[in-house]
């Protein structure tokens, strides 16, 4: 029997009468690298909102790692496993690259309030390791300087890396990446790609991403799982869905196929 | 493109002309009371100090919630009130008690009421905002006008309609007292209880891991809640500390002035409108605007030579929020950084 870490069960969101995410069943087979496709508004990201607890669903199940995690607050499901990067770009811009990567690690740290006005030796140990951990995190994500500049400041690629190094921070057994290349070169992104699997052999993570590059989708991942107006249309390895009709359908209209 | 570029000439012109004009008057009066202005200079420090500290509270809860918490000033009048209870009825301070016991006492004081009104603006933020966190914007800003009401009428059911004073605890004699210039003890208090709550709070902002937290949440919410922060309790601490610093500022100004339950709204407003001028949701910004403001009463109250006097103080400072508002609506530091010490 595979071992499931992510399994979805009639996943329902609606926003008054758009329904944007249709009695979805879908799973992620721990230690692999999913991709979900489809075209715009077809509820990816709607998908992942669900994920994370930011929307809370209309009806379905969501289990992770076990874990039934409809209801829990985004904060308890990012501390159960799951770490997100954003569409667009979101990080703290006013901080500086190190802070964003500290303020990752937050839920790993133990300090409460009291501990940090009385800054016991605790407390600071934990601290000098977390600086520590995040300037390897940073260097570990392809960012080996620029530490202290504030995040709003670097290249875009760059803020790119940080955003990957800061979900790296939540320490996740769940990576979920929100159109990672957008924007990217082509270099970039085969690099990005390279790095992708990396990760997740190194860390023994697992892997979903919301890809709208072709060429990532059938370079980076084992499985896909096409979305269109909230449904599921397909599901299979990348050449599989290369090949589905109702696939080249959605994204090249009527007409393309035969 | 050159229109545009010599309207906003204009406008520098007129701006510069009116800040030499002003640079002027303060040089004349100057020259014609030396200390007398310094004395006036002293008062609008203390002043603005205090009305910094109430502006902190809004500008905190702004750069977080974005919501301006308008019960902020009452909670400041009535942890003013509470504390001249404390102080006459409590511990039964008066002038003859002896040094040490006064110190003692307005330490307890400040202690009780810190801690008290950071768990009674907890409680509104609790019961009267965290239920509209989804609500649109104009909701939890209808409900702090509210609040704003249910708090002023508390004061009034508690402490009616009188002035309170306390006794003059500290000693009117001089710190300084060198040519005509004289700064008592009793605003030099005002100072030594303020300075070091704000070098606390700007490294609590900067350094803890709560303060990394708030400064997170204020710049994105949801990003943060995906980074593990427990936006709630975020939130409530930063209402905690908040209502610490309304605590606070009810002391000292109670120290300073009379207050009844209405005093609150005025100086809310003041202070809203120092957090404005500073850049709201600017730590640095809430207290630069708030002394500035300290100044501005003071030399238009204070000054002998074409001062408008005080019957204008409060048109001065509301049409300076107006100036404001339409040339530089972020504020003299800038919005931009939320919580940014």
């Amino acid at each position: 029997m595979t071992d499931h870490l992510v399994e979805v069960t009639q996943l329902r969101k609606e926003f008054g009468g758009l329904v944007a995410t249709n009695d979805i069943d879908f799973t992620v087979e721990r230690g692999s690298i999913v991709s979900l496709i489809g075209p715009n508004g077809a509820g990816k990201t709607t998908f992942f909102n669900q994920l994370t607890g930011v929307y809370q669903p209309t009806s379905g199940s969501i289990l992770f790692d076990g874990v039934e995690v409809v209801g829990m607050p985004p904060h308890a499901i990012t501390a159960l496993g799951i770490g997100r990067t954003f569409q667009n770009i979101r990080l703290f811009a006013q901080m500086t690259a190190l802070e964003n990567v500290l303020v990752g690690m937050h839920s790993c740290l133990h300090g409460g309030i009291l501990g940090s006005i009385f800054r016991t030796p605790k407390v600071r140990r934990e601290e000098a390791a977390a600086r520590e951990k995040a300037r390897e995190l940073l260097v570990y994500s392809g960012l080996p300087k620029r530490h202290e500049e504030q995040a709003g400041s670097l290249p875009y690629g760059d803020q790119r890396r940080l955003e990957v190094a800061r979900a790296l921070a939540t320490d996740p057994k769940l990576l979920l990446l929100d159109e990672p290349t957008a924007g990217m070169n082509p270099q970039e992104t085969a690099t990005f790609i390279a790095f992708v699997r990396r990760v997740r052999d190194e860390k023994q993570l697992t892997v979903l991403l919301i890809e709208h590059d072709m060429k990532v989708v059938m370079g980076v991942s084992e499985r896909c799982t096409v979305l269109e107006y909230g449904e599921k249309i397909a599901e299979g390895t990348p050449a599989v869905i290369q090949s589905n009709e109702r696939v080249i359908e959605a994204y090249l209209g009527k007409g393309a196929v035969g | 493109m050159l229109p545009r570029l010599r309207g906003a000439r204009v406008t520098d012109l007129i701006g510069l002309t009116l800040l030499g004009l002003l640079l002027i008057w303060l040089a004349v009066n100057f020259v014609k009371g030396p200390a007398a202005f310094i004395d006036i200079s002293l008062i609008g420090l203390t002043n603005g100090t205090i009305y910094g500290v109430v502006a902190l509270g809004y500008t905190l809860v702004y750069g977080i919630l974005q919501l301006i918490n308008f019960a902020h000033g009452d909670v400041f009048a009535l942890s003013g009130l509470v504390a001249s209870t404390v102080i006459v009825s409590v511990l039964g301070l008066d002038e003859g008690s002896s040094a040490l016991v006064i110190i003692g006492g307005l330490a307890v004081t400040l202690v009780v009421i810190m801690v008290g009104f950071s768990l009674f603006n907890a409680s509104i933020e609790r019961v009267a905002y965290r239920p509209l966190r989804n609500a649109p914007r104009l909701a939890p800003l209808i409900t702090a006008v509210g609040m704003s009401f249910v708090v002023e009428n508390i004061s009034l059911a508690l402490y009616g309609v009188n002035y309170r004073t306390v006794p003059n605890l500290i000693s009117h004699s001089d710190v300084i007292h060198i040519g005509g210039i004289t700064y008592s003890w009793s605003k030099a208090s005002v100072l030594i209880i303020v300075i070091p709550l704000l070098v606390v709070l700007s490294w609590f902002v900067r350094s803890t891991k709560q303060g990394k937290a708030m400064r997170a949440v204020a710049q994105d919410t949801e990003a943060s809640a995906m980074m593990g922060i427990d936006v709630d309790h975020t939130i409530a601490v930063t209402f905690l500390i908040a209502g610490a610093l309304a605590g606070a500022a009810g002391i000292v100004y109670l120290m300073q002035f009379n207050m009844r339950f209405d005093t609150g709204f005025e100086l809310g407003l003041i202070a809203f409108t120092a957090a404005v001028l500073g850049g709201i949701g600017n730590l640095s910004g809430a207290v630069l605007g708030a002394l500035c403001i300290g100044f501005i009463q003071a030399f238009n109250e204070g000054l002998g030579w074409f001062a408008p006097g005080s019957d204008w103080t409060r048109s001065m400072v509301f049409g300076i929020l107006i100036l404001v508002l339409v040339f530089r609506p972020e504020g003299i530091l800038g919005e931009q950084t939320p919580e940014g010490a």
